[in-house]
């Protein structure tokens, strides 16, 4: 039985969690209902892995000698190679060093795989699931984000990388990335102007910016890759699967060097996912959506505090 | 030194030889990019503002900050001496330190003082003290409203704004962080 005495402040800032909950809850239901309608099989991969993705600007944490995951990607990947068509997979992700307002060292990814569609195909089923979703969970399927509404059932904005360079930062992403301040240019002078009113798409970026995407046939500068912001917040990555063995060694080896230059850990080389190139990868498109995230800005919470339990570890 | 992952709201930090706070603080990883560090920053000195974003390799100089407690002693010219609270050490320091507080400093008061490498940057007075009128013309009788008030001044000749009811040979308080009356003190 409960004692009379005043709630501990930890229990106190739990029940405070419960909308959140609540809301996440009823999200992840409408989510599995939507991958099941549409024929996709939940799977889960191992949390601890031997060889994380040598992604130049994602640590992992180290686990006795060996890692926990920063995504399911090459074992989801190792999947559709193995003759899986429609994956999904729903569960935590953890990733070294990353703490702040809509970030946090653990947090819950739904990350989906669908074979023979490309970044096209698989941005058109992220905007009718998440519609979806709207509808079911929210009135007139909008939502108040910190202070702007959004409206998920008008027609989303499309920008690619190179027009919102131009024209909310006056120059071109080529002359960020050689001047070194590409990341500084995205934070400050184009996410703020992307819509928030309703989601955005900002496509094809840098093929710097993407180690496991495919790159445009039509133009090798860029990948065919892009994320998703709603209301202002990167909500999902997403990109045609790079499935050419030989460019996909090629880049690992260029992110493992660049990785050691700036003193990052050690990882073996993922040699199970690179067999599984090797055989061959079919023609696929994959997503990743910070499910968290997603919560926040449905529901309407201000900051991930009102979403997640609360953490000891920075 | 601080690397960028010390960043956080209320560290303070030597920027070009100014001391600086941090008042807001965001992390950012931008689309699969480097880890950013955006920072609003206030110049303890001056008081300005400004904006920067760091990257995680980025390296910073703590600012050298000390807080002492010392208690006021007298004025010598342009000079006002202090003593420390906790070695009773003489301290001189100038009036363009002071400025305008230089109005509230009362004897003995205990005054905290805030030093960047060693000079003093920032003095807090006791929050409330009590001075007495020397000079007001009377108020009108009969006005009633409250937020009527007429110039006077004290022993210093620091002139302030006070209520109608308050007459000459009063004691009063003043709010040192802001310089304004806060009430009139009750003789015993």
């Amino acid at each position: 039985m409960p004692s009379a005495s005043t709630k501990p402040e930890y229990l106190q800032s739990l029940a405070k969690l419960k909308k959140g909950l609540i809301f996440k809850s009823g999200l992840l239901s409408v989510l599995r209902e939507f991958f099941k309608q549409n024929d996709f099989i939940e799977v889960e991969t191992p949390l601890i892995v031997n060889a994380p993705a040598p992604e130049e600007y994602i640590e992992a944490f180290s686990v006795s000698s060996s890692f926990l995951r920063t995504s399911p990607e090459l074992q989801m990947k190792s999947l559709l190679a193995a003759g899986y068509e429609r994956i999904y997979q729903i569960g935590p992700c953890f990733r070294e060093g990353e703490s702040g307002r809509i970030h946090r060292p653990e947090f819950t990814m739904l990350e989906w795989y669908q074979t023979g569609i490309d970044y096209n195909g698989i941005m058109n089923f992220t905007q009718k699931m998440i519609s979806s979703a709207a509808r079911q969970l929210l009135e007139d399927a909008k939502s108040k984000f910190r202070e702007t509404v959004i409206d998920f059932s008008s027609e989303w904005q499309k920008i690619s990388v190179r027009d919102a360079f131009l024209k909310y930062a006056s120059m071109s992403p080529e002359d960020a990335i050689a001047g070194n301040i590409f990341e500084e240019l995205l934070v400050e002078k184009v996410e703020p102007f992307l819509s928030k009113s309703v989601p955005c798409f900002m496509t094809d970026y840098p093929a710097a910016f993407s180690a496991l995407a495919k790159l445009k046939a039509s133009d090798k500068s860029v990948a065919e890759r892009w994320e998703l912001y709603i209301g202002g917040v990167e909500i999902a990555n997403a990109y045609s699967e790079l499935n050419n063995p030989v460019e996909q060694k090629d880049r690992f080896i260029k992110a493992s060097l660049e990785r050691e230059k700036r003193g990052m850990k050690k990882y073996p080389p993922p040699s199970e996912f690179l067999s599984a190139v090797d055989y061959g990868i079919p023609e696929a498109a994959g997503c990743a959506l910070g499910i968290d995230r997603l919560a926040m800005v449905m529901s309407g919470a201000t900051d991930l505090s009102e979403i997640v339990f609360p953490s000891d570890i920075a | 030194m601080y690397s960028a992952s010390d960043l956080k709201k209320g560290l303070k930090l030597q920027i070009e030889n100014a001391p600086w706070v941090i008042t807001e603080f965001e992390f950012c990883k931008p689309g699969k990019g480097t880890a950013l560090y955006r920072c609003k920053m206030k110049n303890m000195m001056t008081g300005s503002t400004m904006d920067r974003t760091y990257r995680p390799n980025d390296k910073f100089e703590k600012a050298d900050m000390e807080e002492k407690e010392m208690y006021y002693s007298y004025q010598d010219g342009d000079v006002f001496v202090f003593s420390d609270a906790a070695t009773y050490e003489e301290m001189r320091i100038g009036k363009d330190k002071i400025g305008d507080k230089a109005y509230f400093l009362i004897e003995n008061a205990l005054c905290t003082f805030l030093f960047f490498n060693g000079m003093p940057i920032d003095i807090t007075l006791p929050t409330f003290i009590e001075k007495k009128i020397v000079h007001t013309e009377p108020g009108a009788r009969g006005d009633t409203a409250t937020n009527i008030s007429k110039p006077a001044k004290i022993d210093n000749g620091y002139e302030i704004q006070v209520p109608l009811f308050i007459n000459e040979g009063d004691l009063i308080k003043i709010d040192t962080r802001t310089g304004q009356y806060a009430e009139r003190v009750n003789k015993a």
